[in-house]
This record gives structure tokens, C-alpha cells and sequence, in this order.
């Protein structure tokens, strides 16, 4: 059994909520208690059918406005996969909710009323999925059942999707019908929809594959800790503790760590499991080395052959999540990229990034709650950094607010997934 | 150069439980370098061995760099305390306990009249004792997200007030694995490493690891009574009502708190293996069957997280 993250972004009306009940009832993973608190919640509420969506709104004020504020996370498993879905919420607001959960999922949901098209929320789902740098979208045009199962009504939406799939550079798109209030092609196949002759949604799922291509990707492991026992068993013991974020790490391998430049060679690899002779990205490992080196927390362990760019000039895309705040040029921040922490000065905004629109409007003087703009950074300590559209850990960070504490934007290193055009102002 | 290769008993149906423990484990190395005085909250119960084991596991061959933390509602199973201080001692831990039956015995808080009032809610001004008293600016904990809606909602980092409060209106965005440690004196960070683990994953996890529990999580004979459907001990806090009669049956316990608010469900499960094969058939949710303390309304949880509770 292996582990896919899921993220998901929509709001009641669309169905979403539905759409996760369904998945979390028909494969088992609702228990017979909370689908009997939530049958007696629909029956106060509305009446006509058990309405899903009080499973996942979990706060008191979600359930009595009728609305997602929050991420939520969901669980549910079939016999060959655990899924982790991150549940968002829709709206322009919730922007920054959105970057949160698809900031670790390997597929995005993205859904569609069949009775409206692509809307503008759709569209913007499945452009903050690619800016995320999500490879594999799934479209579930939801509500079939309203407009009589009709195939055309899908392939127009289909065709429409896959247009904006090339433009924004998503590399595997599915379109898949579906009644989410009935249950077809949910988990079972639709007896209604004949002429759809691909799989359920939940069969698709399993099929995605998971974490593909880090394994290729040059080493990358991030110094999280330094274990030193400080016992007399382990007198000399001296342990650097992370988690392999690409590549595959073996013992005898020669690694450079940086931003200092040392090298050294592999001399123990040790897992959660024990002793190993090689790892591999998710695996959390402590390491030990040949050579006798001051390295801490904040140092990479990365291949000789193809090391990230060390550098204290960064140009990034930013999503602004504060709202007591904007962003400004000339602002001080306090960064973290990996486990490493700095400070990171705003030295230019060079475009905002409208996601309905796909233009960027050049050198702005601020980015404020839920945009996504482009920014040069000066940081005040080396970074060893990748392209965020290469490595999503060695190319990710936050700002945070060091008056408030707030995380206030979530960054990738380098140019977007995709070209904005440039907007006149 | 030594290299002795422990055999990783590693099976393919278990991968997800190797991507969630290494997820575990690198939220516990952030916070044992980033936080000047952590601590780790130990129930005695079935999450918070998981929990112990992990970080154990995260700063191998060191010791653990911080104490272990216990809230003692007064109200405990015995088979709990013994596995606590049996644990302690076995692994050389430094335990710190805030006890309930104390603060009500000095007149800090006031404990409702009648042995079998459920503590749930005293537990929290003393874990917030505890937790200023130990100057503690990270409380690990091992919830998990699957338990309870409003614990959906909840991050892993979880930044509390100056009295423990949850706003989850006012979360930080937690995005990618990175995690923002930045609190004001005052603020504590309470963090959760295993919060994407479900009942099921923790069971497995207890199988392969050999994870030792307290014996009442495995099938037992106990003298219990029905009541509001729910099976509780017999004990000296819990007596039965009017028409509620004692037998003696063959249970276990799915979830450990308190005596008060903490059922049995009928098992013949013995081992961790029986576990799991009889969660995979069950169709009730674990707080939902065994925890009177959740049942009261509708936003229980979110509403004593609110004032501070784990």
C-alpha cells in the first residue's frame, strides 16, 4: 500500500463537499455514527437527501453559514492506496488555502457544475494546481444527473478544459462525468453514462503514480539536525538528521554540502527502519560521514556532479496569504528555505500574476492578500537553491513576519510553471 | 568501517506507514531544533506510544532531549500508570506529572461533587499549569486529524495564547513541510506529528514495531455495566445506577482516557494483529463508540480545544 496526496478545491454549490462524501462513504471510510449525526443534521437543515458536506465542514461557524473555510484533511484507503485529500475552499478569498493544499498534493481535483461550464473558479483551481506545480489534474464535471447524462454537454467542457490545460502547461489532464449526489463514476461505474468507457474516479486514484521522478532528481537532503549522543558508547558519534527531499543517497557516495563546500563521503545511512545501504526521498535518515566537518542545521547534502545554485539573489513567485499586510519593495522579512532560516529583503516586485486572465501586470507597488506575483529577493545569508519547477522542497519557501510571527508568503524559486502574458496598464 | 545492516522488515503493503513515519519524524526534528524546550504529552494510551517510539526513533542514539509529560486527571486506569512508569523506567525518561487530584487538594481549581463527574474539562487548567510551569514552548501531542471534524481542521503546529486558546479562525497557513516556529514569550507551539495517521495506521505501525500498550488495549475479562449504550469498568468511581446491572465480559478498549467518560467494547482480540483485522470490519468511529466526553454536542471538540484542550 503506498501514500498519494490529494488536493481539492471547490464550494457547496459545485458539489465538492458531495464529492468527498461520496468517496469517503463508498469506499467504507465513513463510520455508521458520523453518517448517522449528519443523516439527523440534513434532516434539521434541508430534508430532501443526506447532505455529505456536513462530514467535512468541521467548525461550528463552517456548518451554520454553509460554507468551507478552512483546509481540512480526509482520509480514506482502498486495499492498494492511503489517500491524504486536502480539502480548500473555493473563493477568490481563499486563495491562500488553496496554495496550502496543493502544496504538498501530487493530484488536484478540480470540479465542474456541468450545468455551468468552466467558470472562472475552475479556471483558477486548475491554474494555482499548476503554479503549484501538480502534474496530473483531474476534472470532474460534477452534476451530469441535471443535465440529463448528456455526452455533448461533457465534451464541450472537456474541450474546453484541455484548451486551458496547453496554455497553462499541465502535463496530464482527466476529464471524468460524474453525478456526485448519485454516485456515478464516483466509486462505482455509472449505469447512466454508457458511453463514458474509462474508470470511476476513486479506480483513477489508484492509478496515479506516486512521487514520480524524484528518484532521477540529483541529491538533495537538507541538514535538519545534528545528533551528538554525548554517551560513552557513542563518544565520537556525530549524526546529521534529514529528510531525503530527491535523489538517492548511498553509503561510499561522495556529497558536497553547501552553502560551505565541503565534501565528504557517505559512511552510514541509517532509516527509521535501521541501517541501509541506500535512500531515497521521503526517508527520514541521519547520516554519517568520513570526514570530521562543522556542519549544521541548514547545510545541504547534495551530488557532486549537479549541486543546486548558491546564491544570496533570488527572483521568485509569491503568494501573498496576509491580510493585516501587503507587500511592499524595501520590506524585511524573516525566510525559511529548507531548514534554514535568514533574512530576506524585498527588492523589486516585478509583476503581478492575474490567474483568471493569465496576463502579468509589470512592476507593481504591492501584492496584498491572495495575489500571486513575481519578486526579487536579496538574502542575508548564501541559499543553496534549485528551480521550484525542478524541486518542489530546494525550491520552496515562507516569509514570515517578524513583527507578527504571520507566515505571510508562500515563494518558488525561479520563473512560473508557465508564461504570463504581459498585461498594458 | 562497520556497516551492520539490520534487516528493515520492510513489506510492500506497508510503504504508506514508512512515508507517514518519516513525515513524523522530520516534524519532531524541527521541533527539537527550532524549540528551546520541548516536551511530549504521555497518556499512557495507544497514540502517545506511537508518538514516544517515533521520537525516540528521531533522535537515535541520543536520548530524548526533553521530559515527558503526563496530566493525571486522578480519574486513570491502573493498568495505565503502571505502563507509564514501566515505560519511564525501562527507557530512562525524565517524566514530569501535573495532577488534577493536586490542584483540586490546593484549592487552584474546583472538582464538581460526585466520583464519577468526568474530569475531561479540569484536565485543561492543569495542562496549561504544567505546561507554564515547565516553561515549555513546544508540547508534542498525539492527535490525530481522523479522530474528530474540528480536529480536521487543526494543524500540525498549533499556536496557542497565553491561556492555551485555539483560534481556528486565525491559523498560519502550513505550506509544503515547512513549518513556522515563531512564537512571542508567553505563546506556545502545540504540534502534532502524527496528525495524518488514521486508527488503522497506528495499529499496523503497533504490529510491525512491536510496540508495547497497556494490557487493556488487548481483550480481557472486566466486570462492566451498560450504560447509554456504552460499556463501563467497574470501579471504585463508577458504580451502577438504578437498573444497571454487573457482568463479567470479555472486552478490550479502543481508546483510554478517563474511567468515567472511557468504554470497553466486547473483543476477543488479543493481539495487534486481532486489532486490526476487527477495525477493518468495524463500522463506528473510535471517540464516537467509547468516549462519552465527545458525545455531548454537536462542536465538543472544537469547543474545548478552543479553551486550551490537547
Amino acid at each position: 500500500m503506498d501514500l498519494l496526496r490529494i488536493a481539492t478545491a471547490g464550494s457547496v454549490d459545485d458539489g465538492k463537499s458531495t464529492l468527498i462524501g461520496r468517496l469517503l462513504f463508498d469506499s467504507k471510510s465513513l463510520d455508521d455514527d458520523v453518517l448517522a449525526a449528519v443523516e439527523d443534521a440534513s434532516r434539521r437543515h434541508h430534508g430532501d437527501y443526506v447532505n455529505l458536506a456536513l462530514v467535512t465542514d468541521g467548525l461550528r461557524a463552517e456548518r451554520e453559514q454553509g460554507i468551507t473555510i478552512d483546509v481540512a484533511y480526509r482520509y480514506f484507503s482502498t486495499e492498494t492506496r492511503k489517500f491524504i485529500l486536502a480539502d480548500t475552499p473555493g473563493h477568490v478569498q481563499y486563495t491562500r488555502n488553496m496554495v496550502t493544499g496543493a502544496s504538498t498534493a501530487e493530484v488536484a481535483l478540480v470540479i465542474v457544475d456541468a450545468r455551468n461550464g468552466v467558470v472562472e473558479q475552475s479556471r483558477r483551481h486548475a491554474v494555482i494546481a499548476s503554479l503549484l506545480g501538480i502534474d496530473h489534474i483531474i476534472v470532474c464535471v460534477n452534476k451530469m444527473d441535471l443535465v440529463g447524462y448528456d455526452e455533448s454537454v461533457y465534451e464541450a467542457i472537456q474541450a474546453e478544459f484541455a484548451e486551458l490545460m496547453a496554455e497553462i502547461g499541465v502535463r496530464d489532464l482527466t476529464t471524468i462525468p460524474m453525478s456526485a449526489l448519485h454516485g456515478d463514476n464516483v466509486v462505482e461505474p455509472s449505469a447512466n453514462m454508457s458511453w463514458y468507457n474509462s474508470e470511476p474516479l476513486l479506480r483513477l486514484l489508484e492509478q496515479v503514480p506516486v512521487r514520480q521522478g524524484l528518484d532521477d532528481l540529483p541529491l538533495r537532503l537538507p541538514v535538519q539536525y545534528v545528533v551528538r549522543p554525548h554517551r560513552a558508547e557513542h563518544h565520537d558519534y556525530r549524526g546529521y538528521a534529514g529528510s531525503i527531499a530527491s535523489g538517492v543517497l548511498r553509503v561510499g557516495q561522495r556529497v558536497s554540502i553547501l552553502p560551505s563546500g565541503h565534501e565528504s563521503v557517505v559512511t552510514a545511512i541509517e532509516a527509521p527502519w535501521g541501517l541501509v545501504e541506500e535512500a531515497s526521498a521521503p526517508d527520514a535518515v541521519t547520516v554519517r560521514i568520513a570526514d570530521d566537518l562543522d556542519i549544521t542545521r541548514g547545510e545541504m547534502f547534495c551530488a557532486v556532479d549537479d549541486p543546486p545554485q548558491t546564491t544570496q539573489e533570488i527572483e521568485a513567485v509569491v503568494c501573498w496569504m496576509d491580510d493585516r499586510s501587503a507587500l511592499r519593495r524595501g520590506d524585511i522579512y524573516r525566510i525559511k528555505h529548507t531548514t534554514r532560516s535568514a533574512k530576506a529583503m524585498v527588492t523589486g516586485i516585478n509583476a503581478r500574476f492575474s490567474i483568471v486572465s493569465l496576463c502579468g501586470e509589470p512592476d507593481v507597488n504591492s501584492l496584498d492578500l491572495n495575489e500571486i506575483g513575481q519578486v526579487s529577493l536579496k538574502i542575508s545569508v548564501p541559499l543553496a537553491c534549485d528551480d521550484y519547477r525542478r524541486n518542489r522542497v530546494s525550491g520552496s519557501f515562507i516569509l514570515i513576519n517578524e513583527a507578527t510571527n504571520a507566515t505571510v508568503a508562500a515563494g518558488m524559486i525561479g520563473e512560473p510553471q508557465f508564461s504570463f502574458a504581459r498585461s498594458e496598464r | 568501517m562497520t556497516t551492520e545492516i539490520i534487516s528493515p522488515h520492510l513489506r510492500p503493503e506497508s510503504k504508506h506507514l514508512r512515508d507517514l513515519e518519516s513525515e513524523s519524524l522530520h516534524i519532531i526534528r524541527e521541533v527539537v531544533a527550532e524549540f528551546d524546550r520541548p516536551g511530549l504529552l504521555f497518556s499512557g494510551g495507544k497514540d502517545s506510544a506511537v508518538l514516544l517510539h517515533l521520537a525516540l526513533k528521531a533522535v537515535r542514539p541520543a536520548h530524548l532531549p526533553f521530559p515527558i509529560v503526563h496530566i493525571d486527571t486522578g480519574h486513570n486506569f491502573p493498568e495505565l500508570l503502571a505502563f507509564r512508569d514501566r515505560t519511564v523506567g525501562r527507557l530512562g525518561l525524565d517524566l514530569v506529572v501535573g495532577s488534577v487530584d493536586d490542584a483540586i487538594a490546593s484549592g487552584r481549581i474546583l472538582a464538581p461533587a460526585g466520583a464519577d463527574i468526568s474530569r475531561n474539562r479540569l484536565q485543561t487548567p492543569v495542562l496549561l499549569e504544567t505546561i507554564l510551569k515547565g516553561r515549555y514552548t513546544a508540547v508534542f501531542g498525539g492527535a490525530r486529524r481522523d479522530e474528530e471534524r474540528a480536529r480536521a481542521k487543526e494543524r500540525v503546529y498549533s499556536l496557542r495564547d497565553e491561556f492555551g486558546q485555539w483560534d481556528p479562525r486565525n491559523q498560519r497557513p502550513e505550506v509544503w513541510n515547512l513549518y513556522n516556529g515563531c512564537i512571542n514569550p508567553g505563546q506556545h507551539m502545540r504540534v502534532f506529528p502524527i496528525s495524518n495517521w488514521t486508527e488503522l495506521d497506528v495499529w499496523r505501525y503497533i504490529a510491525e514495531e512491536q510496540i508495547e500498550l497497556p494490557e487493556i488495549y488487548y481483550a480481557h475479562e472486566r466486570q462492566v455495566f451498560e450504560r447509554d449504550g456504552m460499556l463501563m469498568a467497574l470501579s471504585s468511581l463508577m458504580q451502577p445506577g438504578h437498573g444497571e446491572t454487573v457482568g463479567t465480559r470479555t472486552v478490550r478498549y479502543r481508546t483510554v482516557g478517563d474511567m468515567t467518560s472511557t468504554a470497553a467494547v466486547a473483543s476477543e482480540a488479543r493481539t495487534p494483529e486481532d486489532v486490526i483485522t476487527e477495525t477493518l470490519a468495524m463500522r463506528i468511529s473510535e471517540r464516537g463508540e467509547t468516549r462519552a466526553d465527545d458525545r455531548s454536542t454537536d462542536a465538543a471538540m472544537e469547543d474545548r480545544k478552543r479553551e486550551g484542550y490537547f
